[in-house]
């Protein structure tokens, strides 16, 4: 059995910021996954939808649902990451004033998508795009 | 405790999600960063801020949070009323500062957690 399903995520519009994550997360409730994985696959997947608001032009990401594993895999077409290993150290942040006038740009965005998926994987090129790679093991022994 | 009950004793005025505030208030969390109450607040928390604008109704609704008090005498901007009352996320406005609200929070009997 595997589910896929796909969400458009416009840069830049912060008033609908958080309604692909807040979707994801009614899906994944229905659906029953235990608690703690919707939790953190929630957290994980509003991270990086703010993210691509933020900083990039526009973007999508993919749902994917397979037995034992929840996959996020967020695509824009942004600004890119020069340095990979620098934004994920917590604190970093190249948000401007608007940003953490609104209360992002803590630097911790990145590291709560870490902490909160079993996987991560980051690929990125400077002036084409982003690509997170999220993946959430839903086993409950597989889980913290 | 229920969010009314809360309301009532340390006088807060209703703004959005009037239909929720039978919800059990288990615990508190005091942040204006938004990653921050993201990574770090708990479902069933208060959640205590002075950022007005929408992006705290995903965050609260993601988080499972019992409610938003804004402080300050702050008001939600009208775009965040509308969000909170669709997704069912009740925001309460006080002059109080985040201090006092914490000190009648704890009055109230809504204790923090302990530090592990």
């Amino acid at each position: 059995m595997s589910f896929t399903r796909e969400f458009e995520i416009v840069g830049g519009d912060f008033a609908s910021a958080g309604r692909v994550s807040t979707e994801i997360k009614a899906m994944l409730r229905g659906i029953g996954y235990p608690p703690d994985v919707i939790r953190r696959t929630a957290i994980a997947s509003y991270e990086a939808e703010m993210n691509t608001v933020m900083y990039a032009r526009r973007g999508s990401v993919r749902l994917g649902l397979e037995p034992g594993v929840i996959h996020l895999v967020f695509a824009d077409e942004g600004p890119g990451i020069p340095d990979i290993g620098l934004a994920m150290q917590e604190g970093f942040s190249t948000a401007t004033d608007e940003m953490r006038e609104r209360g992002f740009g803590a630097g911790m965005g990145l590291p709560n998508i870490q902490r909160n998926a079993d996987r991560l994987e980051i690929t990125s090129e400077v002036g084409r795009g982003t690509r997170l790679d999220i993946t959430v093991l839903t086993d409950e022994e597989a889980g913290r | 405790m229920t969010l009314a009950d809360i309301a009532q004793r340390l006088g807060l005025e209703v703004r959005a999600g009037a239909d929720h505030l039978d919800r059990e208030v288990t615990g508190g969390y005091v942040s204006d960063l938004l990653s921050d109450v993201m990574a770090h607040s708990e479902a069933g928390d208060l959640w205590v801020t002075l950022q007005i604008h929408e992006n705290t109704v995903a965050v609260a609704s993601l988080r499972e949070l019992a409610g938003v008090i804004l402080v300050g005498g702050r008001e939600p901007e009208e775009e965040t009323v509308k969000r909170a009352n669709a997704e069912g996320v009740p925001i309460l406005v006080t002059p109080l500062r985040s201090y006092e609200v914490v000190c009648g929070l704890i009055g109230a009997g809504v204790k923090g957690r302990a530090i592990p």
